[in-house]
């Protein structure tokens, strides 16, 4: 294949893969507001770009920890959407069995060390996992994704530090959809941001238009290479909106719908859909689409866990009864 | 069997380990220095720097490291410098290490070990001084260990490093100098096995880590024929060697250091009570820590601290 055939197929890949982010949020959404899916959602719509950039530039002995909207990661991360959808609505064959739901999905053999139910717990596992990694000499490095309300919480502090001091090979990405929740980030953060605090700590750090996802792909190239090279735990912050609220059901009164409208003007599927054969795009989206909902009516379809399998992979010693 | 210290046993037990299995290693602060107890000493000249890790003080990652770095398939030892600490560290522990097998359906394991010396020592006041594992053993995920002996200290190491379960290890800091024997070869002590350290028909005495030696002697010194049982395992322990001498005994004394208020004291009064109904004793009491900081002065800490005159006195009142 000539170089511009295999940029045209990276291309391709990482539309289907933000497509099928989508479609995969946009059925979740629906099945939690249906009351299908138990409990609560956190769609990342608007924010595929990050995932996927950094993604397309991890192998499947690259591990990842993500949040509590981390849908996005695991199925950039080659996760099972199927197992994914089933998850969510608690099922047997659901990625954990059911067990976890969406905010603990993990999918451990191809590296997604887990979403996480508490802002900023990913941070300090990513630092361990390369720890790991480097005292068995696995050729391997550790993304780690967290929310710009992260970088308020004690762990984040510990962790930079704690990254550069060892020189783990880390990538930290830090998904800046200007959100905290309801509240808006740099209304209660003080200081330069996220980047300038990394920095502070010895991580190099770069900032990227996160819903320009060939620039995602081109600067997480660029930080992947350095960490594979040994240089080190780098930084990047992404920029971009959550069009969506907080969960599923969130109508995000907080803010003037024309903020989230221009942020919709500036999708990064569309973006990229452009330098793109109209064709192939609607032929991906429409595949995208329709493999999520069957993953759906596969999930309304899957039997509940066997009640005895609330009480396993507690523990060996001191099992539940 | 050789004599030795706590730490010593310890020392040798966290060796030996880190010899037989490469994937072993231990991150703490001051590990490098020997550890504040000196029951690292010596091993990161043996094992080097990469397996014995002096860390920042950053309890949550130090913590968190552990289980990032135990879902990467390596044993690490999470050395907590007192449990105190371990508050800083508390989201890691139990919301994170204690749930990820589960949560994840089994997908990943956070086999590790979290050691956290605990209690009284040394005037070291209310923030240097806490039992908290009452709070530990209410958490499903966690194994917790409290071992009160040498030969205990270096078994139930063993046992943690193998375990393919989170295992909290609580030692008791006053004890790290304490002397006994240890066997030449060091085994493994499964959890949920006591240690009966006597035996007798007038009552059935439970204690655990720091109160081991107390309890040993004030049995000897009160003149009461007892059963004393030696927990050393906390979750889980031994249920039945203890349901079944209290069934002998109709008389059960339970003794530790921590606050006596919502102590693993009372677990262990309410599981017997369950399993011989409410009139299968005669008379049952605990003895722990009055429900108050630990405070500085000397005479103050010793108004807190179970001496043996007063756990024999709580014998002779049990016995009858
Ligand atoms: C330690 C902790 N505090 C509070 C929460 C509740 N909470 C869940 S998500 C969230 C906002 C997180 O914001 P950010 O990290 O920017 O991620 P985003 O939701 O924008 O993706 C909050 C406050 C939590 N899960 N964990």
């Amino acid at each position: 294949m000539s170089s511009a055939s295999n940029e045209t197929a990276r291309r391709v890949a990482m539309l289907r893969d933000m497509a099928r982010i989508r479609a995969f949020e946009r059925e979740a959404v629906a099945a939690m507001r249906s009351g299908e899916a138990p409990g609560v959602v956190h769609p990342s719509i608007g924010q595929e770009g990050v995932a996927v950039g950094v993604c397309a530039n991890l192998r499947r002995a690259d591990r990842i920890t993500s949040t509590h909207r981390g849908h996005g990661h695991a199925i950039a991360k080659g996760a099972d959407a199927r197992a994914m959808m089933l998850e969510l609505h608690g099922r047997a064959g659901g990625s954990c069995g059911g067990k976890g739901g969406s905010m603990h999905i993990a999918d451990f053999a191809v590296g997604m060390l887990g979403a996480n139910g508490v802002v900023g717990a990913g941070i300090p596992i990513a630092c361990g996992a390369a720890q790991a990694i480097r005292l068995t000499k696995e050729d391997a490095i550790v993304a780690c994704f967290f929310g710009d309300g992260a970088v308020n919480r004690g762990p984040f502090l510990e962790g930079m530090n704690w990254a550069a001091l060892y020189r783990l090979p880390v990538l930290f990405v830090c998904e800046d959809n200007g959100f905290a929740a309801f509240t808006r980030n740099s209304a209660v953060t003080a200081g330069g941001g996220p980047a300038v605090r990394a920095e502070a700590c010895g991580v190099p750090a770069a900032a990227v238009d996160g819903e320009d996802v060939l620039a995602v792909d081109a600067v997480a190239a660029e930080l992947v290479a350095r960490i594979r090279g040994g240089g080190g735990p780098q930084f990047l912050h992404a920029k971009c909106y959550r069009w969506e609220g907080h969960t599923g059901t969130d109508a995000a009164a907080y803010r003037p719908a024309e903020e989230a409208a221009a942020a919709r003007d500036r999708d990064c599927i569309r973006r990229l859909a452009a330098l793109l054969d109209p064709d192939e795009v609607a032929a991906i989206e429409a595949e995208a689409a329709a493999e999520m909902a069957g993953h759906r009516a596969a999930a309304m379809a899957a039997p509940w866990p066997d009640a005895g399998a609330a009480f396993t992979d507690v523990q060996d010693a001191g099992a539940p009864a | 069997m050789t004599r030795m210290t706590f730490a010593e046993a310890a020392r040798r037990a966290l060796a030996e380990e880190m010899r037989r299995d490469p994937l072993v290693w231990a991150l703490g602060e001051d590990l490098v220095q020997g550890g504040i107890f000196g029951q690292y000493k010596g091993l990161s000249e043996e094992f080097g720097t990469d397996r014995i890790v002096s860390t920042p003080i950053s309890e949550s990652t130090i913590m968190g490291a552990g289980l990032g770095a135990a879902l990467c398939g390596t044993r690490p030892v999470v050395e907590m410098r007192i449990a105190d600490f371990t508050l800083c560290a508390m989201d890691e522990l139990v919301s994170q290490i204690a749930k990820v097998r589960y949560m994840f359906g089994g997908q990943g394991r956070a086999a590790l070990v979290v050691r956290m010396p605990q209690g009284m020592w040394r005037n070291s006041a209310a923030q240097h001084s806490q039992c908290l594992e009452a709070w530990l053993t209410h958490i499903p995920g966690l194994v917790v260990a409290a071992p009160g002996t040498p030969a205990d200290a270096a078994g139930l190491l063993k046992a943690a490093v193998r375990s393919d379960d989170p295992v909290v290890l609580m030692e008791p800091k006053n004890l790290w100098t304490a002397e006994g024997e240890v066997p030449a070869e060091i085994a493994p002590i499964p959890f949920g096995v006591a240690r009966q350290a006597a035996q007798g028909d007038a009552l059935t005495v439970v204690t655990w880590s720091a109160m081991v030696p107390v309890v040993e002697q004030a049995a000897r010194e009160s003149g009461v024929a007892c059963d004393v049982f030696d927990l050393r395992s906390l979750w889980p322990w031994d249920e039945a060697a203890v349901i079944a001498s209290a069934q002998r005994t109709a008389r059960l004394l339970v003794v530790h250091e921590a606050v006596t208020v919502s102590g693993f004291g009372a677990e262990v009064v309410a599981r017997v009570v369950e399993a011989l109904g409410p009139g299968g004793l005669k008379a049952v009491e605990r003895l722990g820590a009055p429900r108050a900081p630990i405070p500085f002065s000397p005479p103050l800490e010793d108004s807190i601290r179970l001496s043996p005159t007063r756990v024999a006195a709580a014998i002779r009142r049990v016995a009858g």
